[in-house]
C-alpha cells in the first residue's frame, strides 16, 4: 500500500511556481500522446497540431485573441467575487444581459452613427450586466438568498429573454422572420485592431486593460485589502468597519460589468447583431479560468490564453486529423486536471507513504 | 532537446505535406450545428457526408466540424475549413449564415454552400428542403388514423420553417377532416428528449392521440409507444424506437444533394445556387408507411406521389388563423411568403409570438 | 387513467432524477466538499448504464454499471480535490467538461439503437386501484430507491452517530480531525456516494425517462439538482419538496400550452382568468417559470438567517490539510 501525504511548504515555493505549468505541460503531452495513439494517430503530429499549430499562423493569433478576451474579462470580474466569498456562477446570464443592455442602441435607434454610439453601447452593456448581477447581490444581503442558486438560475431566464427579444420585439423586419435583430451598422461595429491579418478586436485590449485594473484594485487599494479581508473573515471584515453588505453588492456588479462588457464586445465585434445564441458557454468556461489563474488578473490573463489554445487546438485536431470534438473535450478535461494538480507543488511538498514506514510511523507515536 | 526540435520540424513537415497532399484532390467539409451522435438533424447531414464517401472513395476528401456554436465560434470554424484547402464548404445551420458569408468574401476561390439561409454570394450558394411536402403527407394520415380528431405537436422554436409545417400538417389534415384540432406545444429547445417526452405525454393527457414533432429526438415517438398511441418520426427513420406506433417519418436525406455538387465541383462546373428540394428530389424522403390499414396507406402514396409530380401543398383556397383569404383558388404560395412564413393557417389554436 | 392521475405520474418521472442526483450531492456537501461535477458524472451514468442494459439486456444491470461508473468517476474528482487539494469549483467544471467528453466518445456505438426499459412495477390489486394506484403502487422502480434515498439520508445524516460524524467534518473539518476523525476519508467516502447517485440519476434518463443515448441527453439537469441542494438548505426533505416542485413547473407550463380553454367554462372565475392570462404570455415566459419560481421560493425561506446558518456546512468548499 502506498499513500500520498502532503505537507504545507512554510512558504509557497517560487521554484515550484514557475515549474509547475511546466510539469503540466509535460504530463499533458505524455498522456496526450498516449490517448492519441489508441485512437490511432501520430501522437507527435496529433500534440503538434494541438499545442503549436495555433500558434504558428497569424490569423490564428487573432484567433486566439478572440477566444481568450471574453474569457480574461470574466473571469477578473469573478475573481474579484471569489477572494471576497461571493460565488456568483451566473457569468454567463449577466453576459447575456450586457449583450442585450448594450445592443439597445444599434437596434432600436440604428440612425444613430454618431462617435458616442460606441462608447454608450460599452456603458449600457455594463450598466446591463451589472444590473442583472445586482438582482443576486441584493437577494443575498437583503434576504439572505443563496446566490450559488440565484445566480445560475438566472442564467437560464436571460437566456429564454434573449431568445423572447429576437424572436419577438426586435427581430429584423426584413430578415424573413428569423430569429436575428439588424445588422449592426459599421459605427456601431467595435473596431478591429489589425484588419489586415485577422479579427482580434479592442475586445482583447479590453481585457487585458481590465485585468491590469483589477490587480491594482486588489494588490495596492484600501478596496482590494478589503475585499480580502472580507473573504477570509468577514467577522474580521466587520471589526474593521467594513460593510459585508456593500461587498457583496461591489463584487457582484463588478463582475457583472465586466460580463456585461464581454457580452457587448462579442456581439459587436465579431457576431454584429443579436441573435438566439451568441455565447459558448463563456461565462462558465471563465468560471475555470479565473481559478486555473489561482484568482489572480494577471495569471488569469495567461490562464484565459491556454483554455482558448486548448479550444483551438481541440479545433484544428479535428479538422486536421480527424480527432471527434469529443475526444478534444476530453483531451481538454485532462489537461485542466493536470494544471490545478501540478499547482499543488506550489503550497505542497508530495511525500510518497508505503506502508511499511506508515507501520514504522504508527509505532513510533504509539511508544 | 534535439531530438524534441526534430520530432517537432518532422511533425510540420508531416502537417505541410498533408495539406499539399490535399490539394490536389477535392476536398469536401461539413460544419454541423450539433453533434453527430444527435441521431438527429446533424446527424443526418452526417449521413449525407458518409454517402458522399461511398459514391467517390479515394477521389474525394471529406472532414468536418461538429458542435461548432452559432455564436462567434462559427466564423472561425469557417475560415479553418477555409485555410486548410477545403474546397468546398457546406455549412449546414441556419445560424451560420452571416458568419459563412463573411468567410465566402474572405476566400473567393472557395465554394460555400449554405442549409436554410436567404443570403447568397459570388461563391456561396444555398440550399433548403421542401420539408413541409412530406408533412402534408403526414397530416392527412393524421386525420385518417385519429379517433379523437385531435393531434398533438411538439416544436422547437417558432422560426418560419417550423410554421410552414405546422401550416402543412393542419392542410392535409383538415383536407380530410375539415374539424380536425392541432394541440401545439412550444418546448424552447431543439433537442432535450426529456422535456420532449413531457411534452409529449402531455398532449396525449389532453386528449390527443397522434403526435408529430419538430424536434430532434427520439423520445416523443417512444412515449408514443409505450402509450400505445401514434406517432411521426422526425430527421430520421425511427422506426426501430417506436415499431408500433411511427406511421412513417419525415426523414432529411441529404446524400444525393451532397454527391450532386461534389460532382459539380469535380466537373468544374460548380454554380451557386438557390435550391429548394423537396419528395421529387429524394431530399425529403418518407419512410415506409406503417400501422396503417392498406387504405390509408394508398392515400399517403397517392399524395406523395401527386407532390413529387409537382403539385404544392399551399394551394388555395386557403385562409388565414383570422379568416381573411391567403390564397385564392387555385393559386399557389410563392416560395417567398413561405420562406418567411409567420402567420398560421384557419383551424389553429395557438398564437405565434410576434 | 384520469387526467389528474397522468399529470402527476409524468410530474414524477420527471422529478426523480433531479432528486436522486440532488440527494447524492447533499450528502457531499453536507461533508464540506463542493462537486460542481454532477452533470458530468450524471451523463457518464446515462452512457454507462444504456450500454449496460443494452448489452446484458437487464435494465437492472444498466442501474447497477452506471452506479458504479458513476463512483468510479467520481473517484477522479476525489483524488484531485482531497488528495492533491485541488480547488473544488475548478475541477468540478473540469469534471463536466470530461464527463461530457467521454460519454460521447463511449457512446458513439450506441447512437440510434432503442434501449431496454426498466419497466414499472405492476402489485396485482393495489396497481390498479382508482386514483392512487398507478401514482403509488405502479411507478418505476427507480421512483421507490428515489423516495427511499431521501428516507435513509435523512435517517442516516440526522439520527445516527456515522451521519452526525459527516456532519462534523462539513461543518468544521479542523476540529474534527483534531478529535481523530479521519476527515480525507469520510469525505471520499461521501463524494463516492454523491458520484453514485449522479450514475443512477443519469441511467434513470437512459433506462426509465426516455430509454435511448443521445449525447449531452442529461441537458443540464445536473447544474438543477446542484442548485436544489442550495434551494433545501441542505435538508433531505426540502430537496424532495424542491425537486417536486421544479418537476411540476416544468410538466404544468407543458399543460398549460396544450390546454383548450373553451373545454375550462366550468372553472371558477380566477382560475380560468389565471391560465387564460397564462396561456397569452409568450412561451419563454413559461418556460422560464421554474426557475423564477425556485429563487422567489427561496427568498421567502431563507429569510431566517439564524436557520439558515445552522444547516449550512461550515466548511463548504474549503480545501483540507492535516496538519501533522
Amino acid at each position: 500500500m502506498m499513500r500520498i501525504e502532503l505537507i504545507k511548504r512554510p512558504q509557497h515555493s517560487a521554484l515550484f511556481s514557475a515549474l509547475s505549468p511546466i510539469i503540466a505541460l509535460v504530463l499533458t503531452l505524455v498522456f496526450g500522446a498516449i490517448l492519441f495513439a489508441l485512437l490511432g494517430r501520430n501522437p507527435v503530429t496529433a500534440m503538434y497540431i494541438y499545442f503549436v499549430s495555433p500558434l504558428t499562423q497569424v490569423w490564428q493569433i487573432h484567433e486566439l485573441a478572440v477566444k481568450a478576451a471574453p474569457l480574461i474579462l470574466i473571469a477578473v470580474g469573478l475573481a474579484v467575487c471569489y477572494r471576497s466569498n461571493n460565488w456568483n456562477i451566473g457569468a454567463e446570464g449577466q453576459l447575456t444581459m450586457g449583450a442585450i443592455a448594450g445592443s439597445i442602441l444599434p437596434v432600436l435607434v440604428p440612425e444613430y452613427q454618431g462617435v458616442f454610439l460606441l462608447p454608450l453601447m460599452l456603458i449600457m452593456g455594463m450598466a446591463g450586466g451589472a444590473l442583472y448581477a445586482a438582482i443576486p447581490a441584493l437577494l443575498k444581503v437583503r434576504f439572505n438568498t443563496n446566490e450559488i442558486l440565484s445566480s445560475l438560475m438566472l442564467v437560464y431566464v436571460a437566456q429564454l429573454f434573449l431568445d423572447w427579444v429576437v424572436r419577438g420585439p426586435w427581430r429584423d423586419p426584413q430578415g424573413y422572420n428569423f430569429p436575428q435583430t439588424i445588422q449592426f451598422s459599421d459605427a456601431a461595429i467595435l473596431p478591429e485592431l489589425f484588419p489586415a491579418s485577422g479579427r482580434a478586436s479592442w475586445a482583447f485590449v479590453f481585457a487585458i486593460v481590465a485585468a491590469l485594473i483589477v490587480w491594482f484594485l486588489m494588490a495596492k487599494t484600501l478596496k482590494g485589502f478589503e475585499v480580502k479581508v472580507i473573504g477570509q473573515s468577514p467577522r474580521a471584515g466587520r471589526f474593521a468597519g467594513f460593510s459585508t453588505g456593500r461587498m457583496v453588492l461591489f463584487a457582484f456588479m463588478v463582475s457583472g460589468a465586466l460580463a456585461g462588457l464581454a457580452g457587448i464586445s462579442e456581439v459587436s465585434a465579431t457576431i454584429n447583431q443579436l441573435q438566439p445564441v451568441i455565447s459558448p458557454g463563456y461565462g462558465f468556461t471563465a468560471i475555470i479560468v479565473a481559478f486555473l489563474g489561482r484568482l489572480n488578473p494577471i495569471g488569469i490573463i495567461a490562464a484565459g490564453l491556454v483554455l482558448a489554445l486548448s479550444y483551438l487546438g481541440g479545433e484544428a485536431a479535428q479538422a486536421a486529423i480527424g480527432i471527434s470534438d469529443k475526444t478534444a473535450r476530453v483531451f481538454q478535461g485532462m489537461l485542466l486536471f493536470f494544471v490545478l494538480a501540478s499547482d499543488t507543488l506550489i503550497y505542497y511538498r508530495i511525500r510518497l507513504i508505503t506502508s511499511r514506514r506508515a507501520a514504522g510511523e504508527a509505532a513510533l507515536e504509539h511508544s | 532537446m534535439k531530438k524534441l526540435l526534430f520530432a517537432l520540424t518532422a511533425a510540420a513537415a508531416m502537417v505541410m505535406a498533408v495539406n499539399a497532399q490535399a490539394a490536389d484532390k477535392l476536398k469536401a467539409c461539413f460544419v454541423y450545428v450539433g453533434p453527430i451522435g444527435d441521431f438527429g438533424y446533424s446527424y443526418q447531414h452526417e449521413q449525407g457526408r458518409q454517402d458522399v464517401i461511398k459514391h467517390f472513395g479515394d477521389k474525394v476528401e471529406t472532414t468536418y466540424l461538429e458542435n461548432v456554436s452559432e455564436g462567434p465560434d462559427a466564423e472561425r470554424a469557417f475560415e479553418r475549413l477555409a485555410r486548410q484547402n477545403c474546397n468546398l464548404i457546406f455549412g449546414t445551420s441556419f445560424g451560420f449564415m452571416d458568419s459563412e458569408l463573411k468567410v465566402a468574401k474572405k476566400f473567393p476561390k472557395v465554394m460555400f454552400e449554405h442549409a436554410t439561409g436567404f443570403k447568397t454570394a459570388a461563391n456561396m450558394g444555398i440550399y433548403n428542403a421542401r420539408f413541409y411536402e412530406g408533412r402534408y403527407v403526414m397530416g392527412q394520415i393524421a386525420a385518417k388514423m385519429s379517433k379523437t380528431g385531435v393531434a398533438g405537436y411538439i416544436v422547437s422554436f417558432p422560426i418560419p420553417e417550423v410554421v410552414m409545417g405546422i401550416n402543412s400538417f393542419m392542410l392535409g389534415a383538415q383536407s380530410i377532416n375539415p374539424d380536425f384540432k392541432l394541440k401545439i406545444v412550444w418546448v424552447n429547445s431543439w433537442f432535450d428528449p426529456g422535456k420532449e417526452a413531457d411534452a409529449a405525454k402531455a398532449l396525449f393527457d389532453q386528449g390527443a392521440d397522434i403526435i408529430t414533432q419538430h424536434t430532434d429526438s427520439t423520445a416523443p415517438l417512444q412515449v408514443a409507444e409505450e402509450r400505445g398511441k401514434l406517432g411521426f418520426g422526425q430527421s430520421s427513420d425511427m422506426i426501430k424506437f417506436a415499431p408500433k406506433a411511427q406511421l412513417t417519418s419525415n426523414t432529411d436525406n441529404w446524400g444525393p444533394y451532397y454527391i450532386k455538387r461534389v460532382q459539380a465541383a469535380l466537373d468544374g462546373t460548380w454554380k451557386p445556387d438557390n435550391v429548394w428540394l423537396g419528395i421529387k428530389d429524394d431530399v425529403v424522403k418518407l419512410a415506409p408507411f406503417t400501422n396503417m390499414p392498406d387504405d390509408v396507406k394508398a392515400m399517403a402514396e397517392a399524395t406523395e406521389k401527386k407532390i413529387a409530380g409537382g403539385w404544392n401543398p399551399f394551394t388555395g383556397p386557403v385562409y388565414r388563423q383570422d379568416g381573411t383569404e391567403w390564397l385564392k383558388d387555385g393559386e399557389v404560395s410563392d416560395d417567398k411568403t413561405l420562406l418567411g412564413m409567420n402567420f398560421y393557417v384557419k383551424g389553429i389554436d395557438d398564437k405565434l409570438p410576434k | 387513467m384520469n387526467i389528474l392521475e397522468a399529470v402527476l405520474i409524468t410530474i414524477v418521472t420527471a422529478s426523480t432524477p433531479l432528486l436522486i442526483a440532488a440527494m447524492g450531492e447533499l450528502v457531499v456537501e453536507r461533508s464540506g466538499v463542493l462537486n460542481l461535477g454532477v452533470e458530468g458524472m450524471m451523463v457518464m451514468g446515462s452512457v454507462s448504464g444504456f450500454a449496460a442494459a443494452y448489452m446484458t439486456g437487464s435494465p437492472w444491470l444498466g442501474a447497477l454499471a452506471a452506479i458504479i461508473v458513476g463512483a468510479v468517476f467520481s473517484l477522479l474528482f476525489a483524488f484531485l480535490t482531497l488528495t492533491l487539494v485541488t480547488n473544488q469549483v475548478a475541477t468540478g467544471l473540469a469534471l463536466t467538461l470530461l464527463g461530457l467528453g467521454l460519454s460521447g466518445m463511449l457512446g458513439e456505438p450506441f447512437v440510434g439503437h432503442p434501449g431496454v426499459r426498466m419497466d414499472n412495477i405492476h402489485i396485482p390489486g393495489l396497481s390498479d386501484l382508482p386514483l392512487v394506484g398507478g401514482l403509488l403502487f405502479g411507478e418505476d422502480p427507480l421512483f421507490y430507491i428515489s423516495i427511499l434515498l431521501v428516507i435513509a439520508v435523512s435517517w442516516f445524516l440526522f439520527k445516527t452517530r456515522a451521519g452526525l460524524t459527516l456532519r462534523s467534518v462539513g461543518d468544521n473539518h479542523g476540529s474534527a480531525h483534531a478529535l481523530g476523525i479521519p476527515v480525507i476519508g469520510i469525505r471520499y467516502l461521501a463524494v463516492m456516494f454523491g458520484g453514485a447517485c449522479a450514475g443512477l440519476a443519469g441511467a434513470q434518463l437512459s433506462l426509465v425517462y426516455t430509454p435511448q443515448w443521445v449525447e449531452n441527453m442529461t441537458a443540464g439537469r445536473g447544474w438543477i439538482a446542484l442548485a436544489l441542494v442550495v434551494f433545501a438548505s441542505w435538508r433531505p426533505w426540502r430537496v424532495f419538496a424542491g425537486a417536486y416542485l421544479f418537476g411540476a413547473l416544468t410538466i404544468a407550463q407543458l399543460h398549460v400550452q396544450a390546454i383548450d380553454l373553451n373545454s375550462l367554462g366550468f372553472l371558477p372565475g380566477p382560475f380560468y382568468w389565471l391560465l387564460a392570462a397564462l396561456k397569452s404570455v409568450p412561451t419563454q415566459f413559461l418556460s422560464s417559470l421554474p426557475y423564477l419560481a425556485t429563487i422567489v421560493v427561496l427568498v421567502l425561506i431563507s429569510r431566517n438567517r439564524r436557520l439558515t446558518m445552522v444547516n449550512t456546512p461550515a466548511s463548504l468548499g474549503r480545501a483540507f490539510v492535516p496538519d501533522r
